[in-house]
């Protein structure tokens, strides 16, 4: 046993240690909040001011009359749900097929579908724009979405969780004459439900997030622009104003903050399957 | 497996697979055969295509830009991978101590993960500001003058790498967090008794036993480490003079500014076998010191 002085004393270097990691990490998002809340004229001044002298929210005003942000975040949210759907509903159809069919060559097609996990985005980035381009899906939101539904990972991952789940249920469904659609649709769907859960959250923040990709598909329209595209408009434009594009960064980061808070353990059970990206 | 025979079954199983194979032709298989030839063309999107064999990759080997940018790429990853590396396990042992409150701290630990890179960009270009950010602030608390960061030729990329760091160790933590909680606590136990100093404990047992994780992270963080972007367009525009101008960025500009398809796919080439490189190096180097007895 440790003498009690000790353990305090243990006890106290350990909260000092992780409050300091906590301060850092946590500061400049305190410092964005700070600067979203100043006037103009309060942004550059010596010594800085943590709290405003006068708390302002003009600029959460003036970046909505600016900049089309609401239409922004809107096209942020069709974008997001449409390719979870796409994703979701593409893996989960073909994990099946792979889970729970046998077909010729199906071996084969799965080995091709993880060598392709080697190719990085940026050699098939510049093609899949020429793809789109031949479908007239230059900015259009269809563009931006379609690709994923062809998603290894996802497919990987929703394959693996039919392959672990009971034979008996699939089994009952035979004998009581599902076809293969009843059994995909209730049993395979309502069992796998946390792993698409998991992917849901995962697909839905990671096209949130997303800037490269829309950065090739949507630019060439103003009205389809997502919040990151905005956010780099707006920076290239009125970069002095920090108020304002710290009041914008604000109102793109909390919804995912949200959904973080509400589906907590989908987002780290992301981690552990190696879903979601640094 | 299950449902039907012959006609039947193949339409069944066609049906289900189709999304995915129509993507992997459409999104996958043709534009890797496809980027291929374009590297081996010079392709302005209005002409057609004119094959030129091995050019791009002959000029670009002899271009000072892309050994410049190659050096860039190097230079982000011998700075941010050893960091990334320490920062995110000392952060995980921190996670792993037993005290109250410790879920709190990780949920905080991980804001900057759910941040997009834009808006994490935005916030570290206001903080690396060099008279009105708080890192210079906060330095000149301590009597350092600090440098005018990302409009610096040599500073510029550190300050990316520190932004990197802190966008990204709340994700890294999490994962070398499950390798610790995987370690048996007997270890430990077992070591105290021996009387083991506490540095000893964890570069004796820690060490070892969170080394495939270890691997894991470093290969990852390689990995993304050449494939930085949208930190670079946001927080110095690949500036100042080309200062942080990484592979990405140029195949972005090559191909949707410049309209040099051809080069720009020859660059994604070499990316891959740079990514390519590196992965097979460190898969050979693992058997040296990653530890899968556990």
């Amino acid at each position: 046993m440790m003498p009690k002085v000790l353990r305090f004393l243990q006890k106290t270097v350990f909260y000092l240690l992780i409050s300091g990691v906590a301060m850092a990490i946590t500061l400049p998002f305190l410092w964005m909040i700070s600067t979203s809340l100043k006037q103009d004229e309060a942004i550059m001044i010596l010594p800085i001011r943590w709290i405003p002298r006068r708390i302002s929210f003009q600029s959460y005003r003036d970046i909505f009359v600016i900049y089309p942000l609401l239409r922004a975040a809107l096209n942020s949210f069709t974008v997001s749900v449409l390719t979870t759907l796409i994703t979701l509903l593409s893996a989960s159809m073909a994990g099946f097929a792979f889970a729970k069919f046998d077909f010729w060559g199906k071996n084969q097609l799965f080995l091709l579908f993880l060598a392709t996990m080697m190719v990085p985005g940026a050699v098939t980035m510049i093609p899949n724009f020429l793809v789109l381009r031949n479908l007239h899906l230059i900015n259009t939101f269809a563009g931006l979405a379609i690709p994923s539904i062809y998603n290894v990972w996802a497919l990987f991952l929703v394959k693996q969780n039919i392959m672990s789940l009971p034979e008996a249920f699939f089994e009952a469904a035979v004998i009581d004459g599902g076809s293969a659609f009843t059994l995909y649709a209730r049993i395979v769907l309502p069992l796998v439900k946390p792993i698409l859960a998991t992917l849901a959250v995962i697909t839905f923040m990671g096209t949130w997030n997303d800037f490269l990709w829309p950065l090739i598909v949507l630019s060439g329209d103003v009205t389809k622009m997502t919040l990151p595209l905005a956010l780099n408009a707006i920076n290239s434009r009125w970069g002095e104003h920090w108020n304002m594009l710290m009041a914008g960064n604000l109102i793109s980061i909390m919804p995912i903050v949200v959904i973080y808070l509400l589906a907590q353990k989908y987002f780290e059970s992301g981690i552990s399957v190696g879903g979601l990206k640094a | 497996m299950y449902i039907g025979r012959g006609r039947r079954k193949a339409l069944t199983v066609g049906a289900f697979l189709l999304p995915s194979v129509l993507g992997f032709v459409l999104f996958s298989l043709t534009p890797i055969f496809r980027s291929f030839y374009l590297g081996l063309t010079s392709w302005d999107v209005l002409q057609a295509p004119k094959w030129v064999g091995l050019q791009n990759y002959r000029e670009l080997l002899a271009s000072e830009e892309f050994w410049h940018v190659i050096k860039n790429s190097v230079e982000f990853t011998i700075l941010y991978v050893p960091l990334i590396v320490a920062s995110s396990l000392a952060v995980a042992s921190l996670l792993n101590g037993k005290y109250r409150g410790v879920t709190a701290y990780k949920v905080l630990f991980f804001l900057p993960v759910l941040t997009s890179w834009v808006a994490g960009s935005l916030i570290w270009k206001w903080i690396l500001n060099y008279r009105f950010g708080i890192v210079n602030i906060f330095l000149g608390y301590l009597g350092i003058h600090g440098p005018p960061w990302l409009t610096d030729k040599l500073w510029a990329m550190p300050g990316v790498v520190l932004a990197s760091i802190w966008k990204d160790t709340g994700f890294f933590a999490l994962i070398f967090l499950a390798a610790l909680k995987g370690i048996n606590t007997e270890y430990y136990e077992a070591a105290a008794i021996d009387g083991a100093k506490r540095w000893q404990r964890f570069s004796y047992i820690t060490l070892p036993l969170v080394s495939p994780t270890t691997f894991f992270v470093l290969m990852t963080s390689i990995i993304n480490s050449f494939q930085v972007f949208t930190q670079v367009m946001i927080m110095t525009d690949a500036g100042p003079a080309g200062a942080t101008q990484v592979i990405i960025e140029r195949i972005y500009r090559y191909a949707f500014q410049f309209y040099h398809m051809g080069y720009a796919s020859a660059l994604s080439w070499a990316l891959f076998f740079f990514i390519f490189l590196a992965s097979f190096a460190q898969w050979k180097l693992q058997k040296r010191w990653v530890n899968y007895d556990a």
